[in-house]
């Protein structure tokens, strides 16, 4: 018994402030929300197009990043001659709306519409079951280690619970494969309603990098009607806790 | 090596050399066809001698779509002879046990797709037996897998896998790369194992090209390969922990895997390690900045980790369920060629790292940790123990770190080869098979997880067992879903 409580002590208290306090550290090689520096590209250039795995940078006019799309991986920053792409550290990505996470011109904002109404029914209290569909288990551990002592999730009462019917929302990771639709699509139905769809993570939003295969469905919103895009590969945990805070209306 | 110094067998040859080389202590690391033409396919089987530090390649050409299966000899071959005829519709005859994997349609001839998750299962009959079905989406943040317990009361008779829920078709779409897609199916096959299964690419393609990785970036890889096998051993240890009630053991692990993903995302910007191996090398160099921050936060690691996992082995509750629970026996997991930890705490003696070695593996060893009880104790055990010496590794080559470059610049692959390469991930045995066109692209690229081998253990150590103790021997093993539906 003596040694569990001199444990205790050693481990000390790991809760981190935020987001009363500042958000813990990210690492100085971390890829957050990227930039594009329209006025330096190179005229008839399309390097970054081409170097790209997901298909999820494009051009019209001027180049457009979908950053639901994008593994960060960092080849098309590295592929600009000009320098004219590059990975901020900023971690706040998610979005209400698929169409917000494409990157043209203008500023990065935060792209999360407050919701008054998602507010009032969950902002106490919400509940979501995870469904990995195809997820490769990094989106998944990513959003376990929200529960864990230094997240601790469960201080603004999300939770992550066993049965969907005890849930308010799906978290769905992954392309969704063709073998997982039935059990996602049933999954859903048996959440009680009003109820939230979460997409995490490109594989979820886009189908990453399984995109187009024919085994898969190209992520949840072709099934289902998602609630919050959460773009990364995996996405970080502060990434996560950040679009469900300002999902809740704790944080804007 | 080139595929023309490899000579072809006889049906009948093949088989019989594989089933008597398995019978002589020989490991099937990988069985598996090759189209070679529109109806003529190629088998290859792998076998490894870990001792003689062996890897022999050997195939035969089928005439026809059918051959004698070997499962009832060569317990080994059980999965892969399903996986060659769900893929190509070539049918083992006699197969005890043959059932889709991971259904999908066939590849190559036309043999029509079951539905997900209907096939013929094992049944018990009798008074008071029955039946328990679990998942798809089951228990809590975790992969879909489908389980079916034949149970009498509380008992357990057997356990059927079925899996393939997670399968997004990775080794249809290799042949005609590599691309600039293929790394990232690879940093995706195992998201746990993303490091490795990038390291058993990169080296397959860098042995296509003949190119070698220099000697910094060897290190460097060494260094994220043992970050990711001590992040997982301490979720794991923390997640069974949990499924015994302890909670003191479950906060701390936790919050310490989350500090050592956080090491790995310091070397490369992300916690799983995705950009950090590339072919030829690594992305990232590290300065003596960062050598010394890295140092520092292993030494908190260590000290935090030892004082939260020692609370396990002294706490008589914990101990009590771990110790006797999902008993393997040696002669099991011999048997169906089990590997890595779960072989590990067997008492099978069996590492890649030592046996076929590559990169720093070649220059530093690792002492293999084995257990002996082959129980939840015996894997729990035995990760500690692996822990700690990868820390030492770690600790030891950053310290000593060579200098100059980290990426060679890797040429097109040669045509008409064929490669091996293996890594001990942290959960086992990762097998890539690489064969090249006669224009150097990849016209078969097969992936063998460790989780492949290891599910039938699990099932195996569930008989006899309470059904409640499942969810501890499911942890115990920490099998991947998706490395395994590919």
């Amino acid at each position: 018994m003596l040694n569990v409580l001199w444990a205790r002590l050693k481990q000390k208290h790991r809760t981190m402030d935020y987001p009363d306090g500042p958000p813990p550290p990210l690492p100085d090689r971390f890829a957050g929300c990227p930039v594009i520096a329209h006025d330096q590209c190179a005229a008839g250039c399309s390097l970054c197009v081409e170097v790209c795995p997901t298909e999820a940078i494009s051009m019209d006019y001027a180049v457009k990043m979908d950053i639901g799309a994008c593994l960060f991986c960092g080849e098309c920053a590295a592929a600009c001659p000009n320098r004219a792409i590059w990975f901020t550290h900023e971690y706040s990505m998610a979005a209400t709306r698929r169409e917000d996470l494409i990157i043209g011109t203008g500023p990065v904002t935060p792209k999360q519409a407050p919701n008054a109404k998602i507010g009032r029914l969950f902002g106490r209290s919400l509940k979501l079951r995870q469904v990995s569909a195809g997820g490769c288990n990094a989106c998944e551990a990513d959003t376990n280690v929200l529960s864990t002592i230094a997240w601790d999730l469960g201080r603004f009462g999300i939770e992550f619970v066993a049965s969907p019917r005890h849930a308010d929302g799906l978290l769905v990771t992954g392309p969704v494969p063709e073998n997982m639709r039935i059990a996602l699509l049933k999954t859903y139905e048996a959440v009680p309603a009003p109820k939230l769809v979460i997409a995490a993570g490109a594989c979820a939003i886009s189908g990453g990098p399984y995109k187009d295969h024919e085994e898969v469905n190209n992520g949840v919103g072709n099934l289902l009607p998602v609630d919050l895009h959460i773009p990364g590969c995996p996405p970080h945990p502060l990434t996560i806790m950040d679009g469900l805070l300002r999902l809740i209306g704790r944080i804007s | 090596m080139s595929v023309k110094d490899i000579s072809s067998m006889a049906r009948d040859n093949f088989f019989e050399f594989v089933t008597e080389a398995v019978e002589c202590g020989l490991r099937l690391s990988a069985l598996f066809a090759q189209p070679v033409n529109k109806d003529q396919v190629r088998l290859w089987a792998i076998l490894c001698h870990d001792g003689k530090s062996l890897i022999l390649p050997l195939y035969t050409d089928l005439k026809e779509p059918w051959y004698p299966s070997i499962t009832s000899r060569c317990a080994q071959a059980h999965l892969f002879e399903r996986e060659i005829f769900e893929q190509w519709g070539v049918k083992p005859e006699g197969h005890p046990w043959l059932k889709p994997i991971r259904f999908h349609s066939s590849y190559g001839a036309a043999v029509s797709q079951s539905e997900i998750g209907v096939a013929d299962f094992f049944r018990m009959a009798g008074e008071e037996i029955h039946e328990v079905a679990v998942g798809p989406v089951h228990a809590g943040v975790i992969e879909p897998g489908h389980f079916r317990f034949q149970c009498h009361g509380e008992d357990v008779f057997h356990l059927e896998i079925s899996l393939g829920y997670q399968h997004r078709g990775v080794e249809r779409v290799m042949p005609g790369g590599p691309d600039k897609r293929s790394i990232h199916y690879m940093e995706t096959l195992a998201g746990d194992t993303t490091i490795g299964h990038a390291l058993a690419y990169c080296e397959a393609v860098e042995a296509l090209s003949e190119v070698q990785a220099p000697a910094r970036a060897q290190v460097l890889r060494g260094i994220g390969l043992e970050l990711e096998r001590i992040a997982n051993h301490t979720g794991d240890l923390g997640a069974l922990a949990g499924d015994v009630g302890y909670l003191p053991t479950l906060s701390y692990c936790g919050r310490i895997r989350g500090d050592v993903l956080n090491m790995t995302a310091l070397l490369c910007g992300n916690r799983f390690g995705r950009g950090l191996i590339r072919p030829g090398g690594v992305s990232f160099d590290v300065d003596k900045a960062m050598c010394d921050d890295l140092l520092r936060r292993l030494e908190a690691v260590e000290t935090d980790l030892s004082t939260a996992v020692r609370l396990l082995w002294n706490t008589s509750s914990v101990m009590a369920r771990f110790e006797g629970t999902g008993t393997l026996s040696r002669d099991i997991c011999d048997k169906i060629g089990m590997v890595g930890l779960a072989a590990r705490s067997c008492g099978a003696d069996r590492d890649i790292r030592r046996d076929m070695p590559l990169g720093i593996f070649q220059l530093a060893q690792i002492p293999v940790s084995t257990g002996r009880s082959g129980d939840v104790f015996a894997r729990a055990y035995v990760r500690w123990l692996e822990i700690q010496r990868s820390i030492a590794f770690i600790r030891e080559q950053l310290n000593s770190l060579p200098e100059r470059s980290v990426r060679s610049t890797v040429r097109p692959l040669n045509s008409d080869r064929l490669t091996v390469s293996l890594v001990e991930g942290w959960r086992g045995e990762i097998c890539h098979v690489a064969l090249t066109d006669d224009r150097g692209k990849f016209v078969r690229y097969k992936v063998v997880d460790p989780s492949f081998h290891n599910w039938f253990g699990l099932a195996y150590a569930m008989r006899d067992q309470q059904i409640s103790d499942f969810p501890l021997c499911n942890k115990s093993f920490n099998l991947s879903y998706c490395g395994h539906d590919l």
